[in-house]
């Protein structure tokens, strides 16, 4: 095998950020699910859902994501399923942006005004749709900035797939320099693609704060 | 026949005593005003009849719903009542037409065409027919209320509560709004208001309730502000004026 970093190595590469790419929509879209139900839990009206809720919350979180791996990898094969690597990753993921999604949006639907609850009660909306036409469609707003903020996080996460032996970007790094041995030039380029893949998210997600907060000085200039 | 009633209605918040046994009735077309001093319980008497609070015990009829009723159906009860708050409460994601619709829509399965136009005909009577696109946040803080009165008659209730409809506007947008509940009462709308505009009270109200520490103090026609029986209500009325 050559010993010189060749357009092969750099393509295995990007295969690599593409598998990143599709590991993070998978935690993305499953986390968001994931998300949206710990969400509602966390504010069931019945105590005995938000208690359980709010224990899958608390344990997640307490918990470092390569345990999860672990668990879901190394421990579900032993208990008689047997699980790819894609998939032990896509499940760990799907758990961990569960919990956090969970809770930024928990914590967005909540801030908006106890008022607008009430307003709606008093048109005698149900509880459901309370909830979808009156409380989601502001609480959306308030939380696209920090839900895509936290999608940057996402993606530099999926690098802990590499242990259990996904071939994302991290670990096409890993190949490749078994390979070849030069670790640093490897890894500054993993690291400017994770870069890329990230920076277009951040970049957003500021965007997305400065228009945020205009508005509501322009909603305090306006209520003044 | 009263469409309102409450008898010997007690509520706590916690350890804190706020209604010790309030009774009132309103009949059918009366209009009537809620005062007294911050703190005597006017607001959580109007939420208690919205069951916004449920209370601890006593009765409160609503057009034939026995409110306290752990069994009642709020939606029942809602469709009847319509409640103005002071702080407008309209939606902000949604247009003023929006807003208005969604209650017609959405509760009484009306079919849009013909909800948009009851937002039409309820827009108009507050006078805002030509803000049907606005959003909440390009009104004055009149027009929001008036929207809000708007919103509320939609569904058509059989009374409306008002909770210090104009105590966030100045002079001048507070007389935009008054006009407006003055034109709703002379149409014959049942209507329970707290309010500190004495003398709006004495003009429109058919009766006056004064509440002082949780109780009703004093009651009686609008002559009662001018000729209190009660010191308290005397003192609270030329604080007022
Ligand atoms: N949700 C609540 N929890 C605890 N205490 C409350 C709650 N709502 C009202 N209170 C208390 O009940 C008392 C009566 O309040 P309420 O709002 O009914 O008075 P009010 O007559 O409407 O006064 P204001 O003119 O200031 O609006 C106050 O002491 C208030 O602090
Ligand atoms: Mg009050």
């Amino acid at each position: 095998m050559d010993t010189a970093l060749n357009p092969n190595h750099i393509r295995f590469l990007l295969d690599g950020a593409l598998w990143t790419l599709v590991l993070s929509l998978m935690a993305f879209v499953g986390g968001g699910l994931g998300g949206f139900a710990v969400a509602m839990g966390r504010i069931a009206p019945s105590r005995i859902i938000r208690i359980v809720v709010t224990g899958y919350v608390q344990l997640v979180q307490g918990t470092p994501l390569l345990v999860i791996m672990f668990v879901t990898y190394f421990g579900l094969p032993t208990l008689g399923f047997s699980i790819s690597p894609m998939f032990a990753a896509g499940l760990s993921m799907t758990i961990y942006v569960s919990a956090y999604l969970g809770e930024i949006w928990r914590g967005a639907i909540e801030s908006v005004p106890r008022a607008q609850w009430e307003a709606a009660e008093c048109l005698a909306m149900s509880r459901a749709q309370r909830m979808f036409k009156v409380i989601l469609p502001q609480a959306i707003r308030i939380a696209t900035p920090p839900t895509v903020g936290f999608s940057v996080q996402i993606i530099k996460n999926t690098s802990l797939a590499s242990v259990v032996g996904f071939v994302e970007l991290t670990r096409a790094g890993q190949l490749v320099n078994n390979s070849i041995f030069e670790p640093f030039t490897i890894y500054l380029i993993v690291a400017g693609l994770y870069f890329c893949l990230c920076f277009p998210v951040s970049l957003l997600s500021r965007r997305l704060e400065r228009t945020g907060s205009a508005r509501a000085r322009n909603l305090e200039a306006l209520s003044a | 026949m009263s469409i309102v009633v409450l008898d010997n209605v007690k509520k706590s918040f916690g350890a804190v005593k706020v209604l010790h046994g309030v009774s009132f009735s309103v009949a059918k077309g009366q209009v009537m005003a809620l005062i007294g001093a911050s703190g005597s319980g006017k607001s959580t008497a109007l939420r208690c009849i919205d069951r916004l609070e449920q209370i601890d015990s006593g009765r409160i009829e609503v057009c034939g719903h026995q409110v306290a009723d752990p069994g009642l159906d709020l939606r029942k009860l809602r469709l009847d009542v319509g409640m103005v708050f002071q702080s407008y409460n309209l939606f902000p994601h949604l247009t003023i037409e929006q807003n208005i619709m969604l209650g017609p829509v959405s509760v009484k399965r009306i079919p849009r065409p013909e909800a948009k136009g009851i937002a039409a005909e309820v827009l108009a009577k507050v006078g805002l027919a030509d803000k049907v696109t606005a959003y909440p946040e390009q009104l004055s803080g009149g027009q929001q209320q008036r929207a809000a009165i708007a919103r509320s008659l939609a569904m058509q209730p059989k009374v409306m509560l008002f909770d210090e409809v104009t105590s966030a506007l100045d002079p001048k947008l507070t007389g935009e709004v008054l006009r407006v509940i003055e034109e709703l009462a002379r149409t014959g709308m049942t209507m329970i208001m707290v309010t500190h505009e004495m003398n709006f009270a004495r003009r429109i109200a058919d009766k006056i309730v004064f509440m002082h520490e949780g109780k009703v103090h004093e009651q009686g026609g609008p002559e009662i502000l001018t000729a209190p029986a009660t010191p308290e209500l005397r003192d609270f009325v030329s604080n007022e004026l």
